[in-house]
Parts: structure tokens; sequence; C-alpha cells
């Protein structure tokens, strides 16, 4: 019933765009770009995907000396999420998008997609997760390119060194999501100096172009709501007042996947309310990586300097602090300071420009092994971005017409795009 | 008279709040002394105010649950992800492994179909005509064709399950949720909540006394220690939660709220459609 009813939606959906042929033939259902990011791809547009597959997870030891602080007693180690084949095969990492960990769900689907298509596979969280500042980044502090590449390089290292007797490799791969994708591009960099896995090919999904720009643009959809992004509580218990009376007035059996969607359907929130929500998503998120950092590094931003926090103390305050605080803040405040001290010549100007796929530009454009996935409508990216893009890698750079920013990561033809790219010889 | 009640009370709480005073004084000082030792000890410097206070943000308090209770509550948080890593996951692990997934599925269906006694309850008492109809339904096909509820046959012919239970009862009626709860094993709740719980429970075990299934066998305790163990590796095998698993330093805070919310959601919702709000 729910497969019909989605099928009626999406022609609906479609037929405007019924005499434009490329368009037409691209059966992502979500218009509106802050809509599909929220919302994904529905479960009836996605492949079969296996159920279960061969995975292990890894607890890597990379900095045995460390000491963690109480808070973070569950902390063991960066874990990673290996899919293994029993035959030789290619084995492709995966680095995940801004705070997100080595299972998050698009993380879990690409990893099926490529274990399905014969690849091992081993998924990073992002440098911006609590789990990798805290056990896997030397500096604690995420947003330097160079030393985040160096980080991640230094993960995939150890994670090969403890898999490397199990399982028999051919070739490696590289690919990342949102930052992760931006953060690819700078590791296979690095590979070409350190030649440990020598990547045959690097795929970046969605990602940034220039990281501070991307930046705006999530200030931006805050900025948008009403008080702008100093309000974002009055925003979010707003959201939260409409969603539960809609819920309340309507007889829906549970909050489930037909519910979200009706909700879209029935346009409950404006495109600008959906765009507020994804700001806010970030700021959930980059809340977590600003205070993480911060008792790593007992720096004093968020955390009073010198409090040793306890298991039983409350963090309420920290929490709300931490998401009041914009990306501009984290860079301006903290990040470039924390830099300045390693980097004494390095001017904000010349930092912010580091933190672009353009301070690499000559190598991206001199090197067959890269390739882009990315929409139309991702509003990470400006027009000028995304002909930038084109400008650089051009017949290796896919643009879909519709998915936000990884709305369609999990749509079918998506995926099997990404498949094909790491496949090709 | 009530001016007289509260004026004895105002020098009650003075009096309380001298000696108050005089404990906090004592335990100030002792602190003091303690933090001297660790000062010197540790050699931890003194803390300083950090760059960024709550107090420059005029704003709403948002994903804020009543809970007096925190530090008990994060104790509690902490116990039970030790409990699931050292215990109760380990065994959910080898149970998942030894039993095919068919059966794992029938287990889960029949502790499931059980439950439908507490959904029809609770939807009885919050005279709601339909859902006690459907769970009832559910109830009837699935103990017969579903063979004693091994199987789920009545949500395939569209009768979908209608959760009840006594704390959502107690909210029907208009008792709130009151504070905010970590319950040792079974996680989040508040105080509405546990006490519905408890009612539940006891229903349930009257219920079971009454019609002692297992009166007739020699190892009584036995068989029903047995499936009462069986039943919590059922409920954690069903739910996918894992503590601290998302490294989110602020879980407790996402997992308190959405807990909550839920509930209140519901709650809501059933008040409207009876009329009551």
């Amino acid at each position: 019933m729910k497969y019909v009813q989605m099928i009626i939606f999406a022609c609906l959906l479609l037929l405007p765009f019924a005499g434009r042929a490329e368009v037409a033939q691209y059966g992502y259902p979500i218009q509106g770009s802050y809509e599909a990011t929220i919302l994904g791809t529905p479960d009836t547009f996605k492949p079969d995907l296996p159920v279960s597959i061969r995975t292990r997870e890894l607890t890597l030891d990379i900095f045995p000396d460390r000491k963690k602080p109480e808070i973070f007693f569950y902390d063991k180690g960066l874990r990673c999420t290996m899919a293994y084949q029993t035959h030789k095969a290619p084995l492709a990492f995966l680095i995940a998008g801004t705070g997100a960990g080595n299972q998050a769900p698009h993380q879990m689907t690409m990893m099926k997609s490529l274990y399905q298509a014969g690849f091992h596979v081993i998924t990073l969280s992002s440098p911006t997760s609590p789990n990798f500042i805290v056990s896997a980044s030397q500096s604690r502090v995420p947003g330097d390119m160079e030393d985040d590449a160096k980080d991640l390089y230094r993960a995939m290292e150890t994670a090969w060194n403890s898999v490397k007797n199990d399982i028999e490799v051919s070739d490696f791969y590289l690919s990342g999501y949102s930052l992760g994708g931006t953060q690819a591009a700078f590791v296979a960099l690095l590979d070409e100096e350190l030649k440990i896995f020598n990547f045959r090919k690097v795929l970046m999904i969605n990602p940034a172009i220039s990281v501070y720009s991307s930046a705006e643009r999530i200030e931006e959809l805050l900025r948008a709501i009403p008080g702008g992004s100093t309000k974002v509580g009055y925003f979010f218990n707003d959201m939260l007042a409409r969603f539960s009376e809609f819920y309340s007035y309507n007889s829906f059996v549970a909050i489930n996947d037909e519910f979200i969607y009706t909700v879209y359907k029935e346009k409950l929130f404006s495109h600008e309310e959906a765009g507020g929500l994804v700001g806010l998503a970030f700021r959930i998120n980059s809340a977590g990586m600003i205070f993480t950092s911060d008792v790593m590094t007992n720096s004093g931003y968020v955390v009073p300097k010198n409090r040793k926090l306890k298991t039983t103390d409350s963090l309420f305050e920290y929490f709300t602090v931490s998401t009041h605080l914009s990306l501009f803040n984290y860079l301006n405040e903290y990040l470039y300071p924390n830099v300045h001290k390693k980097k004494p010549g390095l001017t904000k100007a010349e930092f912010v420009a580091s933190m672009s796929l353009k301070s690499i530009e000559s190598y991206l454009k001199s090197s067959p092994k890269f390739g882009v996935m990315t929409n139309a409508d991702d509003f990470l990216l400006t027009q000028d971005e995304r002909n930038y893009l084109r400008e650089l890698f051009g017949e290796r750079v896919k643009i879909f017409p519709r998915g936000g920013h990884l709305g369609n990561l999990e749509y079918k033809e998506n995926l099997a795009h990404m498949v094909e790219f790491f496949k090709k010889p | 008279m009530y001016i007289r009640a509260q004026k004895n009370c105002s020098e009650e709480a003075g009096n309380y709040r001298n000696i108050h005073h005089a404990v906090l004084g004592v335990i100030f000082c002792l602190t003091g002394l303690l933090a001297g030792c660790a000062t010197t000890s540790t050699g931890l410097p003194p803390e300083e105010p950090p760059m960024h206070t709550i107090n420059e943000f005029r704003d709403q308090r948002f994903a804020d649950v009543h809970d007096p209770w925190e530090g008990f509550n994060r104790s509690m948080y902490k116990f039970n992800y030790y409990f699931d890593t050292y215990l109760l996951l380990p065994v959910v692990n080898s149970y998942e492994f030894v039993t095919p997934t068919m059966v794992q599925k029938g287990v889960s269906n029949l502790f499931n179909n059980l439950g439908e006694i507490r959904n029809l309850t609770n939807n009885v008492l919050q005279l709601k005509s339909e859902e006690s109809l459907i769970t009832l339904g559910r109830f009837v096909t699935n103990s017969t064709i579903g063979i004693g509820g091994l199987f789920d046959p009545a949500t395939s012919l569209g009768l979908k399950r209608r959760h009840n239970d006594f704390g959502l009862t107690l909210g029907f009626y208009g008792a709130t949720s009151g504070p905010y709860l970590v319950l040792p094993l079974f996680g989040p709740s508040n105080v509405r909540d546990t006490s519905g719980y408890a009612v539940d429970s006891g229903l349930r075990y009257g219920l079971y006394s009454l019609i002692d299934p297992f009166g007739a066998i020699d190892e009584e305790s036995e068989v029903s220690a047995g499936i009462t163990g069986l039943e919590v590796v059922d409920r954690r095998h069903q739910e996918s939660f894992r503590y601290f698993q998302s490294d989110y330093p602020f879980e407790y805070y996402m997992v308190r709220f959405f807990s909550h919310e839920k509930r209140e959601i519901e709650i809501r919702k059933g008040r409207i459609h009876a009329g009551k709000e």
C-alpha cells in the first residue's frame, strides 16, 4: 500500500518535468533541497542490499599513552567497522561527514553497497566526531585540513595493520561524503607522498569546495529563522510544538516513516523552516565537536579551564552554550588561534584559503584518479563552486538534478554510480 | 490561623536556614581543605571562567526536561552501560548466535502477544473502544491462528499494535510526568511511568498467579525463572539502543528528551481525541 502510494506520489512529482528528458529520468522523489536532506531516501527507492554481511568492529589504540578525561570513560579507542570478503578483493576506505561516526546510516549503506559489489570496506568516523577527537586526533582540534588528513592517514594505517594478516587486498580505494569528501582529497595528496596505499581511485560525494564558504551557507540557514541564529531555542520549541500538534490532532498509529512523510507532503514546515532545521542539526552536531575538543585541550572555551568534569556532573549549560556558537565562533576564537600557535607565520586569510580544494587544485587537476558526485541543489555549494567543479574535473563530475545535501546518497541510482566509478578499470 | 502557620513556617525555615548555613560552612571548610590537598597533590591550577558562558545568550532552553536528580540518573545511566556491556549484551549476543532468526522472531512475538493483555487493560481503562477492539482482535487472532502467539498474522491483516500501559493511563487522566528517572536495568523513565510500570507488573503477576500455567510441573519456580530470563533477553534483543554508542557527549540529553517527548506526545494525543484538551 505504502509502495503504491509512493509511486503515485513520485509520478505526480515528475509531471512538471515530463518534457525535460534528462531530469524526468532521474527518479529520486523528494523536491526541495532541505526537505531531501532531512528525509533522505524513502525505503522503496533504495536498492536491495544484503541484510547481514560479514563485519568486524575494530577499536584502534592510536595513542597508547594518551590519558583520557574521566567523562569520556566509555571511549576505548577509535572505532571503525570493517566488512570483509573471504577472497582477494579491493579495499575501500570511507570517511564520514561532519560530526558523523563510523556507523552513521550513510556509512552503513555505502558499506553494504560496496560489499555487495565485492569490495572489502573500512568505515572511518569524521575527524570532527567526538570519538575521533578523543582517540585519533594528534592536536585534538579538528578543522585544519592538513592535520586532519595526517590523522586520518594514521588511523587508516593503524586499521590496515590490524587486519592485513586476515584479508587479502588487491587495491586501495577511498571515498568520503560531505566534509569527508573534501578530506578525502587531502588524504589522497598525502598518500602521493607516503605511498602506503597508492589509492587507485578517489570519489568525493557532496564535498565542500571551501569549508569556509560552506560554513557560511549553513550559518545563512540559521540567520533566516525568526530572531536570527541566536534564537535557536525559540525556533526549536516552535517547530516541536507544531510537530506535536500535527501528530496529536491526526490519527497516526505511531511516529514512524509514514508519519514523517506525511509531514513533508502536507508541508507542515515551510522551505525556510526546513532550512532552519538543517542548520540546527548542524549546530547540535558541532556542539559535540566544540565541547569535546575543549575538554580534551583544557582551553577554557566553553568549560572552565582546569575543571575536572565527573561522570555525574550536569553538562546542560555546556550543551546550551555550544549549540549557540556558530562555526565562525569556532573558527575565529578557537581553531585559528590553536593553529596559529603551531604555525606563527600563517595569516587568517591564508588559513581560510588552506581549507579549500582550490589550495590543492593543481594536484586535483593533474591526477586522473578523482571523481565527484554532487547535486544541482546542494545548498553547501554556490553556483560558482559547481561550475568550478566542472572546470576542474570535466567529465568526472556527476551532478544529479536534485537531492539537496546527501539526501539522495542512498537512492539506487546514486549508489550504482558510486559502485560503477570504483569498478570501472 | 493561616498567617500564624505561615509565620511558624518561616521561623522554622529561618532556624533551618541557620543550621543549613552552619552545615554548609563546615562542608565548605572541609571541601576547601580537601581541595587544598588535591591542589597540592595534583598540582592543578585553579579554575578560570570560560570564554563563553550561558549568561551571554537570551534564548529559550531547548531539549530540556525536568531532571532534579540528574546526578543520580547519570550514575544509573553509567551503571546500565556497565550492566549491558559485561552481562546482558554478551548473553543477548550468544542468544542471537545460537538460535535461528525464526525462533528469535517467534519468541519476540510470544512476549509481545502476552503484552497485549497490558495494552488491552489500559486501552479499556482509557475508554478507547477502537483501540481496545483492535487489541482484542490481535490477541485472539495471534493466540489462535498465530499458534499461541508464536506468529503475528494480525499485523498482516491490518491490525496494527496499539501500545498502551498504565503510565499512559495515569497521563490520560491528568497525571504529569514528574521528574525524569533513569531506572537500573530498565533505563529512561519518570516518576509517573515508573509507578505505571509497577501497576502493570502487579496486574500481570496477579493474572499469572490466578491462571498458574506451570502449576502441574514439579520444577515450577525454575521454569518461571527461565521464562523471566528469556523475556529479559528478548526485550534487550528487540531494543537496538546501546548506551554511549553515539559517542555524542550530550547523548544523555538527547535520550532524555526523546524518551520524554515520545510519551508526552502520545498522552497529549490520547487526551485530545478524548476531548480532554
